[in-house]
């Protein structure tokens, strides 16, 4: 009953570690004001994500981001278990300190989130190398997480899990006009990695089903691997391709595929359309119906642990807005919209929620399909 | 893969020790394309972060998902 | 693997020494010809006899644009004493720069090396690159890049040349 952090450090990581973005020169100094609104699926997201970026002096830099999430859910998952929507606000705080020395960059950061019934902490270090005349950029990352888990539906309950993430990351500039991108990513988990709302269900009798305990394992370890390239295209235009594979010790297996093109027109706007291609297995022991209670030492129901593909459409418009008499203490400023819509098709998770115990045959329920709409509106400034 | 870490930095360290006689085949002056903003591989944090965090949440997948370089390699 | 082992393995990445950002070469300065910006053929060999501070810019280079104000005010300062400052401009469609420098004009000569000769001459290896060549046509120092704070160097090296 709530979009959970689970695994998000390495999103959130993204936005601290934009500062490394190069090695030999630390990034400039900006601040960035967001709204953000997911909507689908009986879910409703939306929320501020503020960043701000400066410099001290030419070796040191902080960067701080809040973000929230104002919650308001009647997912599937809460209209199935029988409850009524809920609200929720999930708050988060981060800070991220760079050091330049030469062509290396040194960062260290600190995320924190918290909601009513989940608590997560990371720490994070990174090396950032610029190399061969600044062609080439070597990262190395390293970040330990402990979240905090809680139910609202029992007090007593009490969780955690523990997270390493071990990242490596390679930039290189191939021509004048193409750029590629290598990333490597473990992540480590131990702890209570399954979710406390979620229910399995199993045949209890001749066109009936029952609910039972999601059981999960108490670890998990994942590798991904992504290559992305993008070129510069003669007209002035950009091109983004890239590819991601995952692998984790339940099973999953993913491959990501994406494509970006960037079009400048009319001398002030930037005009972005993607397109990505998501799909996963699903976990080795997940089941939509388990045949009988106790079927097996693992159960899940949890319908991101099933297999499903997502594709997403986005479209996005910058303006570069003159700055006449703002030009003395800001360098640049852009307004942006952005607008994804999201389809994902779950190959083996069924819509239960016309279909309580004892009206249909389980397992003839309707696959469930989920489409939602995303908004991002941001105005940036460099100063 | 965290046991192929250190054997990784260590063959790091040696490639930049012992290849950094190879001349840069893009040359500083030649970089006009790739200082280009539309060129960036991550211009907008805040949001490459929020949508990461979206697909994050509804998938099981995570991670690999990072950049950093490029750009106009001024100092 | 344990934190030590991980801290001590970034910061191996980390053991790399900053190259020096200013050196000084040795020799004579590559002697080249290009027509400035306002059509005048300027030549290396011309300006012996004076000290010639010859910048590499681009439009595009963010810390090149921040340089050229105190190049600027440099060229003021020490051109009656016999200084004088060329800005070569790297790119190879000068169009972007004319634009630029319509809208912070400077009043020392600007290049437009748009073949990439001189470039390639004097084997830029930064962006910017700032050479200092004394009264005998000699290469004096060379500075890869530009941070502020820069021009108490530039002052200090061409006041000593100055005075030769």
């Amino acid at each position: 009953m709530k979009i959970t952090l689970k695994r998000g450090l390495a999103a959130l990581l993204l936005v601290l570690g934009a500062g490394a973005a190069q090695a030999g020169v630390l990034a400039e100094d900006r601040a960035d004001i967001m709204y953000h609104r997911y909507q689908g699926g009986g879910i409703t997201v939306q929320g501020p994500s503020v960043l701000v970026r400066k410099k001290f002096g030419e070796s040191f830099a902080a960067t701080a981001n809040y973000y929230v999430d104002n919650i308001s859910s009647a997912s599937i998952d809460v209209v199935v278990s029988g409850a009524s929507r809920y609200s929720e606000r999930r708050e988060q705080k981060s800070l991220s300190l760079e050091y330049l020395r030469g062509k290396t960059t040194y960062s260290a950061s600190y995320i924190t989130s918290q909601e009513n019934d989940y608590k997560a902490d990371t720490y994070s270090l990174s090396v950032s190398q610029d190399m061969f005349g600044d062609l080439t950029t070597v990262s190395f990352g390293y970040s330990q997480g402990k979240d905090h888990i809680g139910s609202s539906v029992d007090p007593t309950f009490a969780d955690t899990i523990d997270r390493r993430d071990y990242r490596v990351g390679l930039t290189q500039v191939l021509t004048r006009n193409l750029l590629a991108s290598l990333n490597f990513e473990t992540i480590t988990e131990q702890g209570y990695l399954q979710n406390p709302y979620r229910f399995i269900r199993f045949v209890n009798g001749p066109g009936s089903y029952a609910r039972g305990q999601e059981v999960a394992p108490h670890t998990r370890t994942s590798n991904a691997g992504s290559i992305r390239l993008k070129y510069y295209l003669p007209w002035r235009a950009a091109l983004d391709g890239q590819y991601r594979f995952y692998t984790d010790t339940w099973g999953i297996n993913a491959h990501t595929a994406g494509l970006e093109y960037t079009q400048p027109m009319w001398n002030r706007f930037v005009f972005t359309g993607s397109y990505r291609y998501y799909t996963q297995t699903g976990t080795n022991f997940f089941m939509d119906l388990y045949p009988r209670p106790n079927y097996q030492n693992f159960m899940t129901r949890d319908k991101e642990n099933s297999a499903l593909s997502t594709q997403t459409v986005g479209l996005g418009v910058a303006y570069d807005f003159p700055l006449g008499f703002a030009s003395s203490f800001v360098k640049r400023g852009t307004a942006n919209l952005q607008y994804h819509r999201l389809f994902v098709d779950y190959s083996d998770f069924r819509d239960l929620r016309n279909f309580p115990p004892g009206t249909a045959e389980p397992g003839t329920e309707p696959l469930y399909t989920l489409s939602a709409n995303v908004i991002q509106f941001f105005v940036s400034f460099w100063y | 893969m965290r046991k192929l870490l250190l054997p990784l930095m260590a063959i790091a360290t040696l490639l930049v020790t012992a290849c950094s006689s190879i001349e840069p085949w893009v040359k500083p002056y030649e970089r006009e394309h790739l200082a280009d903003p539309i060129m960036a591989i991550d211009p907008d944090p805040v949001s490459s972060s929020y949508m990461d965090h979206v697909f994050e949440v509804r998938e099981g997948a995570a991670g690999a998902t990072g950049g950093a370089g490029g750009g106009c390699g001024c100092s | 693997m344990n934190i030590k082992t991980s801290l001590r393995a970034l910061l191996v990445g980390g053991l790399l020494v900053a190259p020096a950002l200013a050196v000084a070469p040795a020799g004579p300065a590559p002697k080249f010809q290009l027509t400035s910006m306002a059509g005048k053929p300027i030549s290396l060999d011309q300006l012996k006899g004076q000290v010639v501070m010859i910048n590499f810019w681009a439009s595009w280079c963010g810390p090149c644009r921040e340089e050229m104000p105190v190049l600027e005010k440099l060229y003021a300062k020490y051109k009656p004493m016999g200084f004088t400052m060329i800005g070569v401009n790297v790119e190879p469609d000068s169009k972007l720069a004319a634009e630029w420098l319509k809208a912070t004009p400077v009043t020392f000569p600007i290049l437009f090396d748009t073949k990439s000769e001189v470039s390639k001459l004097y084997q830029v290896s930064s962006m910017p690159s700032t050479v200092i060549v004394d009264r005998k046509g000699n290469l004096r120092w060379m500075h890869r890049g530009y941070k502020a704070g820069a021009e108490n160097e530039y002052l200090d090296q061409i006041r000593a040349l100055v005075r030769e």
